[in-house]
């Protein structure tokens, strides 16, 4: 077993940046700490990534960097409704989801580095994090790969009589795979605690979903497979949260599982490095002033009077020096001597 | 110990009753395995004790329910998976290959997938090319799985226990021509036969015959017949091909000088390949002829019994080449 580190909270908010403005209005949609959670959350995501490309093209990582700029609400507002022992499975996408889950800066960007002290020690990199003392079932390289194990998962879950759950991200490009099928039809016909979320950011790889996809709601499917299905703005972090909450909540109740379609946008490539030929600089441009998630909230939350705009600005600030200070841990940190490739196949 | 006789098919549903009852995280799914026992009836009784919750009735969704058991696995149960024919599993080839073999290794050890695969492989009774591969090589050459072959009642119930005590996925092949096959078993919950552990089926001194699953049969049958030759006959079988136990096949060459690798799967590219290269690498200065290989032939199973009996090996093919290599 690899070195257990102690587990972050990060389905329980409380604990995160208290707010340190006094709320006057009423009616807000989330409490005040878990505003601020979801904000420093997507914040930490946001520059985390931002840091990826950056360390990505000044050559200090191998392989493929596919960043989740744009999309964080999806990933925030999900995982802030689970608890540390619920279980998610993420995909090649999949630095967001791991941060959103309680995975660590450091760990993390060890690991992209391809270093002995990130969470695979090396073996993985960007598409395979995993940390399992937190529910992170890990990230995937296959196209579609959570869906088994993350509805084993619930499975688990029911047959253990635990009320854990299961999410399995997947983009709309998973959602063309045949497991989808396979592996959702068990948890309907299973009531299993299982939810499903589409990252519908419009492109499977460099191909547009519309062409190449029968429905134009990917929850569409989920009449067919005999399971409730949802669509949500996937560029407001409050919606996802609410919606992801009472899924979690029917799950827990053994009522079975729900599919939720989060519409959304990859701000930048398939990959640091992909030209983007096949999308138009006026869409991404509009995306990006639209509906940019952390803008999104942070409106919401000066204009709640939960914060000022200083405020949310220290707060990025914060969050960019731990972002640093994860790369410098990283570049610091030894590589794994030849050796060790020989370590960790059977148990 | 005490023994009891009983079919191959048996021993394989009590392997999987006894480690039920010994451990709440054993759970079984497959095809028809629940009510109905399974088409082979390698499951029967254990609805009837278990109940729904541990013996699943799946939809035939191969890639599905194994992807299921990879998850189940990396969450504290252990899986066992019933693949109807071994032919299906090529339908979960992403479950098995991508996943389940290497999601270990690759979060650098977090986790163990205590899963075990049971498969119906051979030919030899006209179910034609979909229903009768043999595909123990494939599985043997992905890094992250083991791969078991029983040839005999007592040890299907040995080994099938320990791969289901196994932290590791494990594909567990059973020839379906064996599965009313009679022998010996031990009446004892603890018996085990740990993975990675040849057996020597017959001693003798002229010919190591290393052969796999139903392929021991025919070697022992070869043996008595070659004995009337005055060729006495080593039969070792190997009962797992991953781990591969090496030094108990290279022991009995040395002794030999003669050694003839027979496995049901089509010759080319398959397991005798593989062990035949390492007795030519380990034990050449021991060898008086060079190796030789009995498998199938290089097609897909034909359906029709005149067609298709001849494409696998069977005993005069043993008696022959056993012959043929001391040029006799």
């Amino acid at each position: 077993m690899a070195k257990k580190t102690p587990a972050k909270k990060a389905g329980t908010p409380k604990k995160k940046a208290p707010a340190k403005t006094k709320v006057t209005t009423k009616n807000l949609r989330a409490p005040t700490d878990t505003l601020w959670f979801m904000y420093q959350k997507m914040c930490q995501i946001r520059l985390f990534e931002e840091h990826v490309w950056d360390v990505y093209t000044r050559g200090l990582m191998p392989g493929l960097a596919h960043l989740y700029i744009g999309e964080e609400a999806v990933a925030v507002g999900a995982c802030s409704a689970l608890r540390d022992d619920d279980y998610i499975t993420s995909t090649h996408r999949g630095h967001g989801h791991c941060l959103a889950k309680g995975g660590q800066l450091d760990r993390m960007m060890a690991e992209i580095m391809g270093k002995e002290a990130g969470y695979c020690r090396g073996k993985g990199g960007s598409m395979h994090i995993a940390d399992m003392s937190v529910g992170i079932l890990g990230a995937n390289g296959i196209v579609g790969g959570g869906f088994g194990i993350a509805t084993g998962a619930a499975l688990s879950a029911k047959l253990r009589n635990s009320d854990q759950v299961a999410v399995c991200f997947f983009g709309d490009g998973a959602s063309n795979q045949g497991i989808m099928l396979e592996t959702i039809n068990m948890a309907a016909a299973w009531n299993l605690p299982a939810i499903y979320i589409c990252e519908n950011n419009q492109y499977g790889e460099h191909t547009p979903y519309q062409a190449v996809t029968g429905v134009k709601d990917i929850a569409d499917r989920a009449k067919g497979l005999g399971l409730e299905g949802l669509i949500v703005d996937g560029s407001d972090v409050l919606v996802m949260h609410e919606t992801m909450s009472a899924a979690v909540a029917k799950a827990r109740k053994g009522d079975g599982p729900t599919l939720i379609e989060a519409k959304t946008y990859r701000f930048h490539g398939h990959h640091v490095g992909d030209a983007m030929t096949y999308r138009t600089r006026e869409e991404a441009e509009w995306w990006r002033d639209n509906k940019d998630p952390i803008k999104l909230l942070g409106q919401y939350m000066t204009a709640n009077k939960v914060a000022q705009q200083k405020e949310l600005d220290a707060i990025y600030k914060q969050v960019e020096g731990d972002v640093l200070a994860a790369i410098e841990f990283g570049k610091d940190a030894p590589f794994p001597p030849p050796e060790q490739a020989y370590e960790d196949l059977y148990a | 110990m005490p023994e009891r006789e009983m079919l191959f098919r048996e021993a394989i549903a009590q392997a999987m009753r006894e480690e039920m009852r010994r451990d709440k995280s054993v759970f079984l799914m497959g095809e028809d395995v629940g009510p109905s026992g399974g088409i082979f009836k390698c499951c029967e009784g254990l609805f009837d004790e278990f109940g729904p919750q541990r013996v699943l009735d799946t939809p035939i969704a191969e890639a599905g329910y194994i992807g299921l058991s990879v998850g189940a696995a990396m969450t504290d149960m252990r899986p066992i998976a019933e693949l109807m024919f071994g032919d299906f599993a090529l339908l979960a080839m992403d479950q098995i290959v991508n996943q389940a073999a290497k999601i270990r290794y690759m979060t650098g050890g977090q986790c163990k997938v205590p899963m075990t695969i049971r498969l119906a492989m051979g030919a030899g009774r006209s179910s034609a090319a979909q229903h009768s591969q043999s595909l123990q090589a494939i599985f043997a050459h992905i890094p992250g799985l083991k791969v078991v072959l029983p040839s005999t009642p007592r040890d299907a119930k040995g080994l099938l226990k320990s791969a289901i005590r196994d932290d590791n996925p494990v594909l567990f092949f059973e020839d379906k021509m064996m599965y009313n096959d009679k022998g010996l078993v031990p009446d004892d919950d603890d018996f085990l036969i740990p993975l990675g552990q040849a057996d020597i089926k017959r001693s003798g001194s002229d010919v190591t015959l290393v052969a796999t699953s139903s392929m021991v049969t025919l070697a022992l049958e070869a043996a008595e017949r070659l004995a009337a030759s005055d060729i006495s006959v080593e039969v070792v079988d190997p009962r797992t091909l991953m781990p591969l136990d090496e030094d108990t096949i290279l022991e009995s060459v040395r002794k030999t000088g003669y050694a003839i690798v027979i496995d049901e799967a089509p010759q080319s590219y398959g397991a005798t390949a593989e062990i035949a290269a390492r007795i030519g690498e380990k034990a050449f200065d021991y060898l008086d002829a060079p190796v030789l290989r009995i498998g199938a032939a290089d097609l897909p199973i034909p359906f029709s019994p005149p067609l298709e009996m001849p494409t696998i090996p069977d005993v005069d093919r043993v008696v022959a080449t056993v012959l043929k290599q001391r040029g006799r």
